[in-house]
Formats: structure tokens, sequence, C-alpha cells
């Protein structure tokens, strides 16, 4: 399984070299890194191939990582009904790098481009519609953004002297609780409360 | 807008400036099967374009999973597909069991199947009797819904909630199952196929029915791979694709079912997929109670180790397990760094999760992939050219729930 996995990956690499930067197998799945600007091509030569016959799309979604350059993953995932296998493709973009919409190549893209944007406020060149879809219309931010707060900017309310619905800044009656469950044996590196004196 | 309020001067001109008709389907439609709002652009009674507006059961499931531990997590999956829940906490369970390499027992393991197909049952059930109702039938929700009434039992007594289990855990289930609750699914199995021909003698031969669902969102072949689709949907246009076949995970491998599969993929043959599917997971369900009382069946249903509770016996015996639960409860269990795609099939299609965890003990993200999301996606595709009421009738059968749509 994993052998023909790592050969499937090898075959992509082979047949795609300016788009793959990297092939791996981790717990029987195959995950190929790729650059933003060759995923059509990729994309539709995964589609059209014989060997690959990755003819429905799975899933699109992204990682934060905002820590890096390079701060969102678009992860990719893709089935073949025929070959029965699956794949992976990651690929690191930057905040203000446009990525270009698979929806030519897989229809079903549509909404899941959407989504990212939404949730992520990554941009799809090509996209016929790029909208919020989850969330609120006139909604501000990127809720899945490791910055967004968990709580959100603002909440919504029934206003009985105004008869409509009206949004306030969140007021929230205690703090959040941000839970910190690590043990001070498995290397916390704050300073527990008492703890300053001795040092 | 018609009455010549416009200005026109001759019937002419306000003749040929007449519009199409857009009307709001939904949200608070009974057919819409919860807060679905389709935008729907009228020619006389055919369907010229629809938009489904979706969105207004967000509770942003996935932001919140990403600040609560794995197990915190776990009840999450309840609410997404709400008609049949276990079915998406396995798929949570087996995501965390892949990255820390557990080997579930094969008890819990039968277990999970015998629950799963439970789900399966109460979502077909609900599916097909509901979507009977759309299209003008009365009776068949009443009857079947007194079937689910039993199955939620089923689940009550496993797991004392009704819809909300949180019985599926990573490494097992969380209660073994007393011998009484067996024989009763066992009584259980044995009586439901004569609901079923109740169900069958309803529906199946009805004129009207037949008349609303037969060549309506008609699927073929290559729509299946443009849109993605999956589950009942697939299957319904003559492709045996089964994740419990094709890609089998928990010991699915070991069961002995068939696959219905239909012919002309429309919305016909998939409520005939349906109540095949329903009969397949009665055979499955004999076949879990059969291995669950065999010799090889018995034992514990938790994978004793760090990410399961040690048993309360050893609580009261053993510092280190009291330690032990309290941590487990507290902080939870660390997931080594990595990232997985777990996907099972759900009674609506394949539902899968894309976890990437960084070793600590919350997910780093966690993506929810539901099926519903990619069939709702299509209608614009596949009512376009239907008359308005069959919009209810595909919906209907394409199986949307906006739990998991939303998420």
């Amino acid at each position: 399984m994993t052998q023909a996995l790592e050969e499937l990956g090898a075959y992509i690499a082979a047949k795609q070299p300016d788009a793959v930067l990297d092939s791996a197998v981790s717990h029987g799945e195959l995950t190929l890194t790729v650059t933003v600007g060759t995923l059509p091509a990729l994309v539709r030569f995964l589609k059209a191939d014989l060997t690959c016959r990755f003819g429905s799309l799975v899933d699109i979604t992204a990682v934060d990582h905002p820590e890096r350059r390079a701060r969102f993953d678009v992860v990719y995932h893709f089935l073949s009904m025929h070959r029965n296998q699956r794949i992976r493709l990651k690929a690191a973009v930057r905040e203000d790098e446009m990525v270009p919409s698979i929806i030519e190549i897989h229809p079903s893209a549509n909404w899941f481009e959407r989504e990212a944007f939404d949730m992520y406020g990554i941009l799809f060149s090509g996209h016929p519609g790029l909208r919020r879809i989850l969330t609120d219309h006139g909604f501000r931010g990127h809720p899945l953004r490791k910055d967004f707060p968990t709580t959100g900017y603002v909440e919504v309310r029934y206003d009985e002297v105004a008869k409509r619905v009206v949004y306030e800044p969140v007021k929230l009656v205690q703090d959040y609780r941000q839970f910190d469950f690590m043990s001070p044996w498995e290397g916390a590196t704050y300073i527990l409360p008492g703890d300053e004196k001795k040092a | 807008m018609m009455d010549g309020s416009k200005g026109f001067t001759d019937a002419q001109t306000g003749e040929q400036k007449i519009r199409n008709f857009n009307i709001n389907f939904g949200p608070q439609h009974p057919a819409a099967h919860g807060v679905l709002r389709l935008v729907l652009e009228l020619d006389g009674e055919v369907v010229e374009r629809c938009d489904p507006h979706i969105g207004l059961l967000h509770r942003g499931t996935e932001k919140l999973m990403e600040s609560r531990t794995y197990l915190q997590n776990l009840p999450y999956f309840d609410r997404l597909d709400y008609v049949a829940p276990m079915n998406q906490e396995h798929a949570w369970c087996l995501a965390i069991e892949r990255l820390t390499g557990t080997m579930v027992p094969r008890r819990a393991s039968l277990i999970r199947v015998l629950y799963s197909e439970i789900g399966r049952i109460l979502n077909h059930l609900l599916n097909v009797t509901t979507q009977a109702m759309d299209v003008g039938a009365l009776t068949p929700p009443l009857w079947g819904f007194e079937e689910r009434e039993k199955l939620m039992i089923f689940y009550e007594r496993a797991c004392g909630a009704r819809l909300h289990a949180a019985y599926f855990r990573p490494g097992g289930v969380h209660q073994d199952l007393p011998p009484a609750l067996i024989d009763d699914i066992e009584a259980w199995a044995e009586a439901f196929p004569k609901a079923l021909d109740d169900i069958d003698g309803l529906l199946t031969e009805n004129r009207i029915f037949k008349q609303r669902n037969a060549d309506i969102g008609v699927v073929t072949e290559q729509d299946i791979l443009d849109w993605g689709y999956s589950g009942v949907m697939v299957r319904g246009s003559g492709l045996a694709w089964d994740l419990r076949r094709s890609q089998p995970y928990e010991c699915y491998d070991e069961f002995d079912f068939k696959i219905p599969v239909g012919k002309n993929g429309d919305c016909y043959d998939r409520y005939l997929c349906r109540m095949a599917e329903m009969r397949e997971s009665t055979s499955i369900i004999r076949q879990a109670i059969a291995k669950l009382r065999a010799p090889e069946g018995q034992g514990d249903v938790l994978a004793r180790g760090k990410i399961t509770p040690p048993s309360r016996g050893d609580m009261k015996t053993s510092m280190e397990s009291l330690i032990h639960h309290f941590k487990l409860y507290t902080e939870g269990f660390h997931v080594p760094a990595g990232e997985v795609y777990a996907a099972v099939e759900a009674p609506k299609g394949e539902f899968g999760v894309y976890l990437v965890a960084d070793g600590t003990n919350k997910p780093y993200r966690a993506k929810l992939r539901a099926p519903g999301y990619l069939h709702l996606q299509s209608m614009d595709y596949v009512a376009k050219g239907h008359l308005l009421a069959d919009v209810a009738a595909i919906i209907g059968t394409m199986d949307i729930v906006f739990g998991e749509v939303d998420r």
C-alpha cells in the first residue's frame, strides 16, 4: 500500500517536475507539496492521466500558520473512484497571494473556495462569485484565522426600541477562560504564581 | 409590476417587459429540511436559476474545536448530522486512532459497526419518509418515526442520550452493552423487515409517489465526478461505490452485505437504494449481534492506555490510575504531530475529518467534510429546468441536513 503510493508520488513528480516540490507518504496517505502557480495544470493532469484519474474533488480547505511568511497552507483532497486511491495537495500561500481557482476543472470547487475565502480571506483568481458563504452578510474578519478571537467582535440581539436586530461589540460577563493544562513538569515556559520570588 | 404602473402606453411593450419571477424558498419552508433558503428564479413554473443561501445554522464548530481538547470535541460531532449522530463520531475517533496508532478491541469494533448501522437506518427512515411527505404522503413519516423511536431507545440504553450520544470514544466505545440490550436489538432486527415492508407497500408502487419521483433530478456518472457526490447520490446512478467495501475501515471487511445500486439515477432510484440499504443494514446488525455473542467477541471495549480512562476498579485501588484519570479529563491526551484524513461512509455519503495535530492536547485544525455540502452545491445544476414542485423532491433525495452543511 505504502509502496504503491510512493511510486505514484514519484510518477507524478516525474511527470510534473515544476509543480511538485515534495512527495511524502504518512499514515497511508500520499501528500504532495506543490507550487501555487501550477495548481490548475497539475489538477488537470491528475484528472486526465490514466494512472491517476483523480476525478472527484473531496475537499478544499486551508490551515493558518501565522508565524510563517507564507501564512496559509491550501489543502486539496482528491479521490479516484476508478483507481480507489486518494491524494492530498498542499500549497503554501502568502496572505496577499492569489490562488488560481480550479472551478473550470472541478465545478464542485465553487463552494469550497468560497468557504476558504470566507474563513481565511484567501483570494481565488478566476472564481465567478467569490463572496461569503457561511457567515453573515457584512461580517468583518475571517474567523478561522488564528488571530481571530473565538468570541468574535460583535454580538446580535433584537432591540425592542429600534424594532430590529442590532449589532453590538461583544460584552463578556466573565473573562474568556483559556485553560492551560500543560504540566509544569513537561516544559512549561512561564513562571507559576508563587514561584517568582525564587527566581 | 404588470399592472401598467410602469408607464407603458401600449400593451405590447408591457408584455415584452415581463420579468422572471424571483421567489424565496425558505428559510422556514417545511420541505427545506432545516434552514435552507433557496432564491429561485422562475419562468412560469419552471426553475431557471436556483441559488442556495446557506450558513443560517453556522455555529463555528471548526473554530471552537481548536480551543478544546480532543475528547471535549467529540460531542460536537453529534451536532453535525443530528439524524445519525454516531456515524460522525466514528470519523473523529478513526482520525485520532490513526494518528496515535491505537488498536481498537474487537468487541468495541463490533459495537461500533452495530451502532453505525443503527444510525444508517435512523437516517434512511427519516429521509425516505419525510421525502415522501414532501411529495404528498402523510402516513409514511408516522410509521417511520415509530421505528426511529425504538432505535433511539437503543441509543439511550447504550449511552444515556437519545441523540447526542458521545458514545464512540477514541480507543473504543464508552460502555459495554448489557446482554439484555443485545437481545432487544436482535428482536427488533427480526421484526423490522415487516415494518419496512409496510412502508414499501405504501410508497414503492404508489402512483403519485412514482409520478413525483421518477425521472426527476437525474444524475449521470459525469455529474458524480464533477460535483463530488458520494453515498446514495452515487449508488442511485449505478456505481457500486461504498467506502465500507472499497476502503474498509473498522471490521466491515468481515461482514457480508450487498451494495444496492440504482439504474436511472433519478429520485425514485435513490429512494429504492435507501430502502434496500436499510434491509442490508438490518442484516449487518444481525451479523454483528452474532459476532458479539461469539467467544471472540467478548472482552474489553476500550483500548486501555494513555488515551482512554482506567477502569473504575483500578481507580479505587491504584494511585497511578487515579492520576491518569484526572489528567485525562483535565489536560486530555496528546496526539502526535501529523495530519490525517479519515472518512467513513455516513448514511448521507462520505463524511471525512481532516485533522492537523501539532503534538498538543488540542487539534491545530480540524476540517469537517460533510457530504451534504457538495450535494446542495449542485442544486442549481440539478434543479434547472425542473418544475417548482420538483425542487422539494430533489432536496429530499439529496438528503440535506443543515447541521452538517453549515457546521
